[in-house]
């Protein structure tokens, strides 16, 4: 491959690409990102190879591996083009089926489409399922469409476009003002104007400057950067390659986790033939302007995140933030003006310079532009990835894409912005998602988590939980964030286990105002968040567990226990014979009872006691019933008396 | 049910050679040139050895310090700041179980207790025989089959206290 020196060159080279492709040729995708890899989508895709060519079909239909489709919780996904046939939770034993009557006698197979739960109706259409429907899938949408590992793919879908405008046509001065006017704001969390990053870099002195891609997703129950790093890498490259433009930068960085494999490998591949098609490298498409990539392979630390800790891992040291009373963008990576934006960010700039900044800012709110990708998890029946225009209600995001809650149980509230961010109640539903929204509602946008939460989840766990994280994650440094978060998490685990007293609260207040003024970084000064929203929200909670020793939602172990009623008990067996802890005492035709010496609270014997007997119980806030004498445990049943 | 192990922080790296000696010199030559023997690479030099041999040992930091001309405290300093790094050595089944929020909410730490109970081990140990190392994951990424447990790559989606036994019984 010859490297493509002139904008001409490259639409020479998709129209060849394109001449190659007939689109009403059958292509078979199949999803293979991290979750549907996780089940097994790999085995799949290994059956479809195999069964094309068994059933003599190779050269017409076309078989690509894709990243990431979104809609994890159905996966491995197969998409049939062009009819865009949508298959979900594929299995090789299904793949002989849907090649000989799919592919070779056009006929749609019923049990593998999606079933409306509402109407009971079957949808063929990828873009009718209501999961899809209702999003706005721009940054996103090419992920299902392109194999990462074929730049080709990436180029017949336009790829490399704005990149070529904004080197040929546009000055670095035209490239930046189009990025200002578009007002993208970070998506890594912050929120911060990403043009105006770009300008104090650009001003900044110094000839050497660097652009870094922030791809330490670190909170947890966030995937969306991963995804697209894995799924439509070229992106993220040309994003970067043209804000490096704007910059005067000539070198740029890649700050990945190490447990993004896929990502890793996707990445390095794509940089590869980014330098061999003369997309990286010296005189990009004949502009003379030249542009590096490196990958760096981040070793596991959650405060790496932060600018100042990235830049000092990008230097080879332990990642540990900085005062920033001088930006990163002036003096950053090796005290040099440093550009760092998040994976979503880069992405979206080939989008704005190919279709400008008016159009990007017609999309989302006053001061939100744009779309955002979210990752919708927790106690969510249509769990994955989803992609929605700023300003869109939260209600509409659970209920609507993501098809509310499973097993008829309440929504209590939504968590967004990660260990940083805040719970959102019930009440506050029709929030309107934005980077001001949710800050006001305590909250904040973060890179985009957003874990749903129902009414089996206590919401003083999830505090606990999140101040676990942030003290194994604080990098030790400042003493606020060291000392001050391991004491809220000492007080909090108290409060969970029944050791709460009055006044616990108002401590816990006064630490976080402490944490949140002094510390170092966003880490710190973050923390109590987690704390003050859910105490804003729910403090009966808080209450609860202190005054009556009792959690209202059943959960934290050392204030519940669980017992089996005896009169509902059927003798059936089944916790008895699951209970991992042989802590259940009984046999035929004996009412099973708990020792609640043994028992470990794991909440078996809860979850596999049959609806209909309903026996096993779950108490809190009250003294376990003594177990029934062991005379009145039998059991007569009525067909043994006949 | 596995029998109990005794609960044991991993032995000290001195006495057991388990996969100390896969690492010879050469490979570690190999890698440190293969990113250009700059200190700045410390990190990238690290991560290769702890994913090629499982482990950092003594001997191969002070290799890594002496070619890299870089002290061993500041070595040290970052193989115990990442959590990517284990400078004891690990079991033959590496159990992973995902404590992300997802994960968390859908009863994560209740599959993290039976594991416990039922290895004997806590995370970040390993068991006196060298057959399981735990730990626990910030998030894998798979949130929608959580609870996920990982054992030696394998992902095990919507894991419940009592599927956990299952899958630890197959290892052997």
């Amino acid at each position: 491959m010859a490297r493509i020196s002139s904008p001409a060159e490259l639409e020479e080279l998709r129209k060849a690409i394109l001449s190659k492709r007939d689109p009403n040729k059958r292509c078979i995708t199949l999803c293979s990102g991290s979750a549907c890899h996780a089940s097994s989508s790999e085995e799949v895709a290994v059956s479809i190879e195999e069964e094309i060519k068994k059933q003599g079909l190779s050269g017409e239909v076309d078989f690509r591996k894709t990243g990431c489709h979104g809609f994890c919780e159905r996966g491995p996904i197969i998409v049939i083009h062009p009819e865009e046939i949508c298959y979900l939770q594929i299995e090789p034993k299904d793949v002989p089926e849907i090649v000989s009557q799919t592919i070779k006698e056009n006929k749609v197979i019923e049990r593998l489409l999606y079933t409306d739960p509402s109407t009971n109706e079957k949808i063929i259409h990828e873009s009718e399922i209501p999961f899809y429907k209702n999003q706005q899938r721009l940054v996103f949408g090419s992920n299902g469409n392109v194999d990462p590992k074929s730049i080709d793919d990436y180029l017949a879908l336009g790829g490399y476009s704005a990149l070529a405008k904004a080197l040929s046509r546009m000055t670095c001065e035209q490239v930046l003002d189009e990025v200002k006017k578009s007002k993208l704001r970070g998506r890594g969390g912050g929120g911060f104007p990403a043009g105006r990053k770009w300008e104090e870099s650009r001003n900044a002195p110094g000839e050497i400057k660097y652009v870094i891609v922030n791809a330490d997703e670190g909170d947890p129950g966030a995937y969306m950067d991963r995804s697209l790093l894995e799924g439509n890498p070229h992106s993220i490259l040309e994003g970067l390659t043209i804000g490096a433009y704007a910059v005067g930068s000539h070198e740029g960085y890649i700050y990945v986790r190490q447990e993004y494999p896929l990502a890793v490998e996707n990445v390095t591949i794509a940089i590869r033939k980014a330098v061999e098609y003369g997309f990286l490298g010296k005189n990009i498409l004949g502009s003379g302007f030249d542009f590096n990539i490196k990958v760096h392979q981040g070793a596991g630390a959650f405060v790496c995140g932060e600018s100042s800790a990235l830049m000092t891992a990008l230097e080879g040291r332990a990642g540990e933030p900085r005062p920033k009373y001088i930006h990163t963008a002036v003096k950053g990576l090796w005290d040099r003006p440093s550009v760092l934006n998040n994976v979503e960010t880069w992405a979206n700039v080939p989008l704005i310079i190919n279709k400008g900044a008016d159009w990007f800012t017609q999309i989302g709110t006053e001061r939100s532009k744009g779309t955002k990708i979210f990752s919708l998890v927790g106690k969510i029946n249509h769990t994955g990835l989803v992609e929605v225009p700023m300003g869109m209600p939260l209600k509409d995001i659970i209920y609507k894409i993501g098809g509310g809650i499973p097993g008829g149980r309440r929504f209590k509230a939504v968590q967004t912005g990660g260990p940083s961010g805040g719970c959102i109640p019930e009440e506050l539903l029709d929030l309107e998602v934005g980077f001001d929204e949710l800050t006001k509602a305590g909250s904040m946008m973060g890179s985009g988590g957003m874990i749903v939460m129902d009414e089996d989840t206590c919401m003083v766990d999830v505090s606990r939980y999140f101040l676990d994280f942030l003290t194994d994650e604080s990098c030790g440094k400042c003493a606020p964030c060291r000392e001050g978060i391991r004491q809220m998490l000492k007080i909090l685990t108290n409060i969970t286990k029944g050791k709460g007293k009055e006044g616990d609260i108002e401590l816990l207040d006064e630490l976080s105002e402490v944490a949140r003024d002094a510390s170092l970084c966003a880490l710190g000064k973050s923390a109590p968040n987690p704390f003050l929203s859910t105490l804003r929200y729910f403090r009966d909670e808080y209450e609860a567990h202190i005054r009556e020793k009792r959690c209202p939602a059943f959960s934290c172990k050392e204030l519940i226990a669980y017992y089996i009623d005896p009169d509902k008990c059927k003798a059936c067996m089944m916790c008895l014979r699951e209970c991992p802890s042989e802590a259940i005492e009984g046999g035929k035709n004996q009412i099973h009872v708990i020792d609640q010496d043994k028992c470990t609270k794991c909440g078996t014997c809860f979850e596999v006691c049959p609806p209909r007997f309903g026996a096993a119980k779950k108490i809190s806030g009250e003294p376990v019933p003594s177990p029934i004498p062991v005379e009145a445990r039998i059991i007569v049943r009525k067909s043994k008396e006949k | 049910m596995l029998p109990p192990k005794v609960k044991e922080q991993a032995v000290d790296y001195g006495e057991k050679k388990i996969r100390t000696e896969a690492m010879d010199n050469d490979k570690i030559d190999q890698i440190i040139d293969k990113h250009g023997c700059e200190a700045s690479s410390l990190i990238q030099v690290l991560l290769e050895i702890q994913s090629e041999n499982h482990w950092l040992p003594k001997e191969v930091l002070e290799k890594v310090s002496k070619r890299l001309q870089v002290p061993l405290t500041r070595i040290q300093h970052i193989a115990t700041f990442y959590k990517a790094f284990s400078l004891v050595p690990k079991g033959r089944h590496e159990i992973h179980i995902c404590m992300g929020t997802a994960c968390h909410v859908r009863g994560a730490p209740r599959v993290l207790d039976t594991v416990q109970n039922m290895i004997g081990i806590k995370p970040g140990e390993t068991d006196l025989d060298l057959k399981f190392s735990l730990e626990t994951v910030n998030c894998l990424g798979c949130c929608a089959l959580g609870p996920v447990m990982e054992v030696d790559g394998k992902h095990h989606g919507r894991m419940a206290p009592a599927m956990t036994a299952d899958v630890l019984r197959n290892c052997d």
